[in-house]
């Protein structure tokens, strides 16, 4: 029973993470219509940099909350000023192209930054920083929970929460969903529809530069790969959901994570990524529009 | 030229890349040692080169404006001088025997080395043929081309390690199986709209190469196959370099049939089918094409090719692992069929052999040999999304008779 909630504790943690990236897809496919490829990158690279910061002042002696909160600072900065840039130089000039343009162009990016991070740092796997600490009030329950599931979980529940009062309740959010709907529309009563798709952009790379701190710091070593099996799976969960819906997003990431964890736990650990593919092969195959995702009729 | 504005824009955008890049590229740590290394040297290059691009640019769409004011009305179409060559029979043939001839010659003047180079780019231009088939064509984006290629060169090796199979045999086996895997995930996913296409393929093709990883008493894991055989001449022993030479023979024939067929099919029932299901779909089904049945047929098709250079290139190399057919063979593959020109026979023979040679000869540069790759996609969709050499459509025109008949 144990090694069960051990499980099921560690797939949760996982699916957390995965909604965090999951999210950026989702966001932007909702308002442009595009799987931005290069998604998965700047997990990475809010990853490296949360690296980088963190390793820097820890050397120059800072202490381990400050350490937490600038490293964490930084990589949401950096990764949403990555996100905009490239949403500015490879997407927008090819928002009235064939479908095909910006997905090849997305493609592009991905590689793009993976061997300029590749290029600009190291090919070998980093050291991260341990930025979590084992609680002590855990330490009863440390062989089925570890401290590090737990902070997981809790800080991507208070990242949601923002995340749903900001979509809900404030005028971008609202502008957000207008455009998402109509984007025609949604310029003819006034909105600015180049700065919300910026927006967007904005913020799902916070959000997987989040991701990318805490899985980083869970998994504790980092290079310049993890963001194309993190990008692969996270769009697997935002499939598995239904693309364009964020509560979707959400729930396929956290079955994405309980299958994966259950399967590796129970079944093998050296076929996890097959897991995630066939699973996203199955649903495509018997259900395309997702779990929660409306059906697209096309009109001639 | 360059109004004050521009120069200022211009040194915004530096600054703002030079603080983009700044964690990476000025930052380096070694966590073991805690040491910083701090490389403003980077961040200087960084905005001065991003300074003299911005300019350039503005320089392009300068003289760009300018050539519109000053042009005259002109009614001839501008061809590329590729297409005017290839338009016209004459010229046509004596610039194919020319090139027939160099290819022919070509290894008797250059070392083993360079051969074995050449091999490698005509392979490239096999499956860049193969993959132009299903992308440029059909209009089908495939990400798990490798597969494929996979299929072929697994399924040399493993015939050749357990049953003693010889290349020429294996040949169409190895294509065969490629196909019938292609029609396999064809099946399921060709249902699909374009992008979710993309990913399922590209999905697919790491479970291949995971598969092939990790299941050891199959393909023997990680470290591969060695000791596959060298194609054979009837028996004949043959030296190292001899056997070189004769498999770069196989591969021009090889090529030559691939660019006969692919021209051909090109102009036939079945690939005007691809070109209209491309354009699109809704109306090509009103027209009454099978659409399932046209997409698996590109999609077989394009997997056959890769099928029958995985087999070559297992003989070439007479050792696999897994490692050769990860997700960046597939790019590179991509990459050829975007910058030659999606749907351009010509253009992807030229892109093939320009992005397979050029690092090659550049040493220097072939570090940086996927990032141009990541950057080529991305410029060539923003810039010249038709590839330097554009397919052509057959065009018709009507002719002015001056004497009425």
């Amino acid at each position: 029973m144990d090694y069960f909630i051990e499980l099921f504790c560690s797939g949760l943690s996982r699916g957390a993470i995965y909604a965090l990236i999951a999210l950026g897809y989702t966001m932007v496919y909702g308002i442009i219509g595009l799987i931005n490829f290069a998604h998965g990158e700047i997990y990475m690279i809010g990853a490296f940099t949360s690296f980088i910061v963190a390793t820097v002042l820890s050397i120059l002696g800072f202490p381990l909350l400050a350490i937490v909160a600038l490293s964490g600072v930084a990589a949401a900065i950096w990764a949403s000023a990555y996100g905009f840039t490239i949403e500015k130089i490879a997407y927008k000039p090819l928002r009235h192209a064939p479908r095909l343009s910006p997905l090849i162009s997305a493609i592009g990016m991905s590689i793009f930054l993976q061997n300029y991070v590749l290029l600009a740092q190291t090919s070998d796997f980093m050291p991260f920083p341990e930025l979590i600490p084992e609680f002590e009030f855990m330490e009863p329950y440390a062989h089925v929970v570890g401290s590090s599931d737990l902070v997981i979980l809790v800080t991507t529940t208070i990242v949601m929460l923002i995340l749903t009062y900001v979509i809900k309740f404030t005028r971008i959010g609202k502008a957000m969903r207008a455009t998402a709907q109509d984007r025609t529309m949604a310029m003819l009563v006034g909105i600015n529809v180049n700065n919300i798709i910026s927006a967007t952009f904005i913020i799902g790379s916070a959000l997987a530069a989040i991701g990318g701190l805490l899985i980083a710091s869970h998994i504790g070593q980092i290079n310049f790969y993890i963001g194309f099996i993190a990008g692969i799976k996270a769009f697997t969960a935002a499939v598995l959901g239904g693309i364009g819906s964020i509560p979707g997003a959400v729930l396929g990431s956290l079955i994405l994570g309980l299958t994966e964890s259950f399967a590796t736990g129970y079944v093998s650990s050296d076929y996890e990524d097959v897991f995630a593919f066939s699973l996203l092969v199955l649903i495509l195959l018997f259900k395309p529009s997702g779990l929660l995702g409306k059906a697209e009729t096309q009109k001639v | 030229m360059f109004s004050f504005n521009d120069i200022k824009k211009g040194a915004l955008i530096s600054l703002w890349f030079i603080f983009l890049t700044f964690p990476l590229m000025v930052i380096k740590v070694d966590p073991i040692e805690r040491i910083i290394h701090w490389r403003w040297s980077n961040a200087i290059m960084i905005g001065v080169g991003t300074f003299a691009v911005y300019l350039f640019m503005q320089f392009l769409k300068y003289r760009k404006e300018q050539q519109i004011q000053n042009r005259t009305v002109k009614d001839t179409e501008e061809l590329s001088i590729i297409h005017r060559l290839i338009a016209e029979p004459k010229k046509r043939n004596i610039l194919f025997a020319s090139l027939m001839a160099i290819v022919l010659i070509f290894p008797h003047f250059v070392s083993t080395y360079q051969t074995n180079i050449m091999i490698t780019a005509l392979m490239y231009v096999v499956l860049g043929l193969g993959l132009n088939i299903v992308v440029g064509m059909a209009g089908l984006l495939d990400l798990g081309f490798v597969a494929f290629y996979a299929v072929g060169a697994y399924s040399y090796a493993l015939l050749n390690h357990h049953f003693g199979l010889g290349f020429w045999v294996v040949l169409p086996i190895g294509g065969g199986l490629a196909a019938i895997a292609g029609i396999l995930l064809g099946f399921p996913v060709l249902r699909l709209r374009g992008d979710y296409l993309a990913i399922v393929t590209l999905g697919f093709g790491e479970i291949i190469r995971l598969v092939l990883e990790n299941w050891n008493e199959f393909s023997k894991g990680p470290s591969g196959i060695s000791n596959i055989a060298r194609p054979g001449f009837f028996g004949m022993e043959m030296s190292l370099e001899g056997s070189i030479l004769y498999l770069y023979y196989i591969m021009v024939a090889f090529m030559i049939f691939t660019i006969f067929v692919v021209n051909r099919l090109q102009d036939s029932r079945m690939g005007r089918a691809w070109i209209a299901l491309r354009e699109d779909e809704i109306a090509c089904q009103a027209m009454g094409i099978d659409k399932q049945k046209t997409k698996l047929a590109a999609f077989s098709l394009g997997a056959f090719w890769a099928g029958v250079v995985g087999v070559v290139f297992a003989a070439k190399t007479t050792f696999i692992n897994p490692a050769s057919f990860t997700f960046l063979e597939s790019a590179i593959i991509l990459s050829i069929v975007v910058l030659g020109g999606m749907g351009s026979i010509v253009g992807v023979i030229i892109g093939a052999l320009v992005l397979i040679l050029m690092p090659e000869y550049l040493r220097a540069l072939s570090e940086y040999r996927m990032l141009a790759f990541g950057a080529i996609l991305v410029a060539m969709m923003i810039f010249r999304p038709q590839g330097l050499i554009a397919n052509v459509r057959r065009t018709y025109r009507s002719e002015k008779k001056n004497n009425p008949a």
